[in-house]
């Protein structure tokens, strides 16, 4: 087995891996620290950035809604995680030669032409529904299919299992044709 | 920045460092994934939870577990959505940061959509408490309890079963 890929990247297996460590490290330090044990997630972020974005238009109505109050919007260790992802990303794709400026993905392009609308629209779109799903789902493929996973939930495994299941039949249907 | 922020952002910079190493972030890797003809996200998802999963069980006695609710009809119908939207955006919200990141500036879009769903979600919540939520919520629940063995015993299990599942992989050349 090779430990880097032709293209300058690190096996899979290796990368994640070295997430596993982080992720119980991550925990650990948490516990230590904060006095609270936090897990990798993402999805509980975009509804404190809707909360943060809505209150500088409408504070009352913040205010108001029973899931922000819920969840608390703020800029906590899961939304500075996620700033780090961004930054992690671009210094490891700069490091590499692999960043790459990019609006219309190959495959997309291929079957959906090089309209960069059109693609701006399916990621919007796509991301609207997405999200909903996750904080019905309490999770998304971070928080269930990672931290949850690793945990054993048993909410984690049908969650990501429907993850997968589902985004198999939809981009199967969504994709058909394109090799013909 | 309090220390909370900090260990955040410490944890974030490595996760997306690993995740772009790994080249896990890219559009054609997850729908790749979906179309079942490049698993590099399984390869990389399976072995962070095998190495992950056992790290947690080796301090259990520290550590906190945070199952997410077993909620029935959430989590049938917030899996399936979010299948469906990820076909279609081809990120998931922490791939779609990593994939900003480095320079695939259409996730950017996917994550706008994102907070859009997100802000519907927070409308339509009290209404989803009344049906959907209401429906049948197991709790907070873990496999092993569940089934009362030991995460000693399902780990290597579920790291056979994985293993076996590389070799495929690696032969099918996925």
């Amino acid at each position: 087995m090779k430990w880097k890929t032709a293209d300058g990247g690190w096996s899979p297996y290796l990368a994640g891996a070295l997430v596993g460590i982080l992720a119980v490290v991550s925990a650990l330090a948490t516990t230590h620290w904060l006095s609270k044990t936090n897990y990798i997630g993402a999805s509980t972020t975009f509804v404190r950035a809707a909360g943060l974005i809505e209150r500088a238009a409408a504070p009352g109505r913040v205010k108001a809604n029973e899931y922000f109050t819920k969840e608390k919007v703020r800029v906590d260790w899961q939304f500075m995680l996620l700033i780090g992802i961004i930054l992690g990303s671009l210094l490891a794709s700069v490091t590499d030669g692999s960043f790459r400026w990019e609006g219309v993905p190959p495959i997309w392009k291929e079957r959906f032409g090089g309209s960069v609308g059109k693609r701006i629209a399916g990621a919007f779109l796509g991301g609207v529904v997405a999200m909903v799903g996750a904080r019905l789902a309490d999770g998304c493929p971070s928080g269930h299919g990672l931290s949850g996973m690793m945990q054993l939930s048993v909410s984690s495994f049908v969650a990501l299992a429907l993850f997968f299941g589902v985004g198999v039949l939809v981009a199967g249907r969504l994709y058909a044709g394109r090799s013909r | 920045m309090n220390s909370e922020q900090w260990l955040g952002l410490v944890a974030g910079v490595l996760f997306g460092f690993l995740m772009q190493k790994g080249r896990v972030l890219r559009f054609e890797k997850q729908v790749g994934a979906m179309l079942l003809k490049d698993m590099t996200i399984f390869k990389f998802m399976l072995s962070a939870i095998i190495v992950g999963g056992l790290g947690l069980a080796l301090f259990s006695g520290t550590l906190k577990p945070s199952h997410k609710p077993m909620n029935l009809g959430a989590v049938l119908l917030g899996g399936s959505l979010f299948g469906a939207g990820w076909a279609v955006a081809g990120f998931c919200p922490g791939t779609a940061a990593g994939a900003l990141g480095e320079g695939r500036w259409h996730a950017f879009f996917a994550i706008v959509g994102m907070v859009a769903g997100a802000a519907v979600y927070a409308e339509i919540y009290p209404w989803l408490k009344k049906t959907v939520l209401s429906w049948k919520d197991f709790g907070r629940i873990g496999l092993t309890e569940t089934l009362g063995v030991s995460a000693w015993t399902i780990l290597p299990v579920f790291a056979v079963f994985c293993l076996a599942l590389f070799f495929w992989f690696e032969k099918k050349r996925l």
